[in-house]
């Protein structure tokens, strides 16, 4: 049986945020830190599951998962800097289960306290000022994961208003796939280039400074079509806004 | 094999600027009609989840609408075949054609008959079927396939349709849309006379009345409907109806979806003809209810929903990856988000392996869907099916795995970033974990599960 939750947030730092941009981990740190909240990251890198369920490895992904909850459960919330994740314990997770009631318990208990970062902020913690600064003209990518399936859609902008200095302009189809698509990138990487660019010359397109995400693997897919395209525009992750380590 | 052959057809798409150009401008239209008249509706959403309930209650209760629809139909002296799979339903319509001495037919747009592959049995036959559909009438001419259910042209520019109306139908050589059109318009105005049978789909059967209810902008289901004196419906059998009170959800789902348009130019109803042979139109009228495997798909709970389908296409416009890549590069008679998971699931898996898998499941396609179907999820299961039977064939599939990521990660430019990432990243990842406030790195950095 899991233990009762203690009243401290798990930051939970997904693989590919440990593996290829941990700056956005310790951004995200910095945040609940300004806030006073006592947390701690159980296991970073830690995989949900959520490639190999992708890729209809079941079994594996099972496996996984039950090491992530086990890593998890103890805590009162966990916050993560990525939609895909926090939709993969939260959406796929239960049904993951319907075969094991016992874990299928445990992952309903903790998907329940499971936060991607921005709704944490507005909804849980109902704190819309980091009192930060960052002087840049930026737009938003809305993340597939984040905008669709988890409904976050005015949370980080509602957050980066409140950034002093910052100005957000919309783009075209702002949550328009970026063609990431997990292992579709490789696995069908010309259409997702394809994609990838489409989305980078409609950023460009709106002579920003930088283009924020709130996922990484969009944030890191961008940042490359943007670079093949020859384009100067920034990519950062809504964490490292809000944490004050995005700069122009 | 499969997915090589995926590969290399889209890449073909990819390389091809003019089908870029077509699809992208083509979706992009559609798309935002569609946008605009949605916006107008307040109770969008609750038209929508009507929609997927009606859907819902008419697949629990198919065989009994069905079995009403036959009434309805024979009641009238209409006839109805039930067609278990392609070759039922394509000998039916030909045993229909031979035995009525039938030269000709005309064809409204159907998407069953690409699936029964009915032009080629009949053309086999000596018997000619002429696609009425401007779009299908421009794939036909091309001997191609439609590449999109709503817009079966949707690859080709006017100058692609120029020239080819130039070079098959002999006519001068023109790029006006209308222009193209009024040569198009003349040529089929004999065909509808001359056709001996006209042949069409069904976007919905109601089945209080045997009603068959058609759907469309151009004029030519109405000539295929009105002109020759044998009419053939084929119809998949989860297109029924109840009633004209849900017909009249769906219909606006539909079009709505579809085009954007609140009413379509045409919609036309179609009941058998009375016993009074002396009134206009076809003195026959023949239903061809066709399962190919859809019962099947009706029992499986995961999979059901997919039969929801009313198919408006609107999952086409949305999805990045079909508008990258057109409808042909998909090699199947359902393409885009609906088609990945209809056409495994209809024609095998085997069949289609790699479709479940031409997906960002990015979730453009469910949010869009006027029967909210949800497509990700299907093809989450579809794919966990794929890996299933995959693992099964290949016992060493650890191995072929390692070295398929590997090749892969060898020649992308993005993942060499990112390797170069890890290894810069490195140094502050430490400090981090040195840090004596709070942020600690309580495992190792990367902790395998195993």
């Amino acid at each position: 049986m899991s233990p009762e939750p203690r009243e401290t947030i798990s930051l939970f730092v997904p693989c590919v945020v440990d593996q290829f941009r941990p700056g956005v981990a310790r951004a995200s740190a910095d945040v609940l830190r300004k806030l006073d909240l006592g947390f701690e990251t159980p296991g970073p890198g830690i995989c949900c599951g959520q490639p190999a369920f992708n890729q209809g490895f079941r079994e594996e992904a099972r496996r996984v998962a039950r090491k992530w909850i086990q890593h998890h459960e103890a805590y009162s919330a966990v916050v993560a800097p990525s939609g895909s994740c926090v939709n993969m314990v939260r959406n796929h997770y239960p049904a993951l289960f319907d075969k094991e009631p016992d874990w299928r318990r445990r992952a309903l208990a903790v998907a329940a306290r499971t936060y991607e970062l921005t709704e944490y902020l507005v909804h849980v913690a109902k704190r819309l000022d980091l009192g930060v600064q960052c002087p840049l003209r930026a737009t938003y990518h809305d993340s597939c994961h984040v905008t669709r399936h988890l409904g976050v859609r005015e949370e980080p902008r509602r957050l980066l208003q409140h950034v002093d200095g910052l100005v957000l302009v919309e783009m075209e189809q702002s949550d328009r796939c970026c063609g990431f698509g997990g292992l579709f990138r490789w696995t069908h990487a010309p259409i997702s280039r394809a994609l990838s660019e489409e989305k980078a010359r409609m950023i460009e397109a709106t002579g920003v400074d930088a283009v924020i995400t709130a996922e990484t693997g969009c944030l890191l897919n961008i940042e490359a079509a943007l670079d093949r395209i020859g384009s100067r525009v920034k990519a950062f992750h809504v964490a490292e806004v809000l944490g004050g380590m995005a700069r122009a | 094999m499969r997915e090589n052959r995926f590969r290399k057809r889209y890449q073909a798409a990819l390389n091809d600027a003019q089908l870029q150009k077509g699809v992208s401008a083509a979706t992009r239209l559609l798309v935002s009609m569609r946008e605009k008249t949605v916006a107008e509706i307040p109770d969008w959403q609750a038209l929508r989840e009507r929609g997927r309930a009606i859907r819902e209650h008419t697949l629990d209760h198919l065989d009994g609408c069905l079995e009403t629809l036959e009434q309805s139909v024979t009641r009238q002296g209409g006839h109805v075949f039930w067609a278990k799979d392609d070759e039922a339903a394509r000998r039916y319509v030909l045993d229909l054609a031979l035995s009525r001495g039938v030269k000709t037919i005309v064809k409204g747009k159907s998407m069953i008959s690409e699936e029964i592959g009915l032009n080629d049995a009949l053309e086999a036959h000596g018997v000619e079927p002429v696609e009425t559909d401007l779009g299908e009438f421009i794939v036909q001419l091309a001997d191609e396939h439609p590449s999109h259910i709503l817009a079966p042209a949707i690859h080709k520019t006017k100058e692609d349709i120029s020239l080819l109306f130039a070079r098959k139908l002999l006519k001068p050589k023109v790029t006006e849309p209308k222009a193209l059109m009024a040569q198009a318009r003349e040529h089929l105005r004999g065909k509808f006379l001359e056709a001996q049978m006209g042949v069409t789909g069904a976007n919905f059967a109601v089945a209080r009345t045997g009603t068959v209810v058609l759907t469309e902008n151009e004029g030519n289901i109405r000539f295929s409907t009105t002109c020759p004196p044998v009419h053939v419906s084929i119809m998949s059998l989860e297109k029924v109806v109840p009633d004209w009170s849900e017909l009249y959800v769906l219909l606006n789902l539909l079009i709505i979806s579809a085009t954007g348009q609140r009413l379509s130019t045409y919609v036309s109803f179609l009941n058998p003809p009375m016993a009074d042979k002396t009134r206009h139109g076809p003195k026959e009228f023949h239903l061809v209810l066709l399962d190919n495997g859809r019962s099947r798909i009706l029992g499986d709970e995961r999979y059901r929903s997919i039969l929801r389908c009313i198919r408006c296409a609107a999952c086409f416009n949305v999805c990045p990856v079909y508008t990258k890549i057109g409808g042909h590069a998909y090699g199947t008679v359902y393409p885009g988000p609906m088609g990945s998971v209809l056409s495994p699931l209809l024609f095998g898996l085997d069949a289609h392996e790699e479709l479940p898998f031409a997906s960002t499941l990015c979730g453009a396609c469910r949010d869009v869907c006027p029967v909210k179907i949800d497509i990700p999820n299907m093809l989450l299961e579809l794919r966990s099916d794929v890996t299933e039977n995959w693992k099964a064939r290949h016992r060493m599939y650890g191995r072929r795995l390692r070295v398929e990521v590997w090749s892969r990660v060898a020649g992308d430019e993005t993942v060499l970033r990112w390797a170069s990432r890890i290894a810069r990243s490195a140094e502050p990842i430490l400090n981090v974990a040195k840090a004596p406030d709070g942020f600690k790195l309580s495992h190792r950095r990367f902790e395998r599960s195993e």
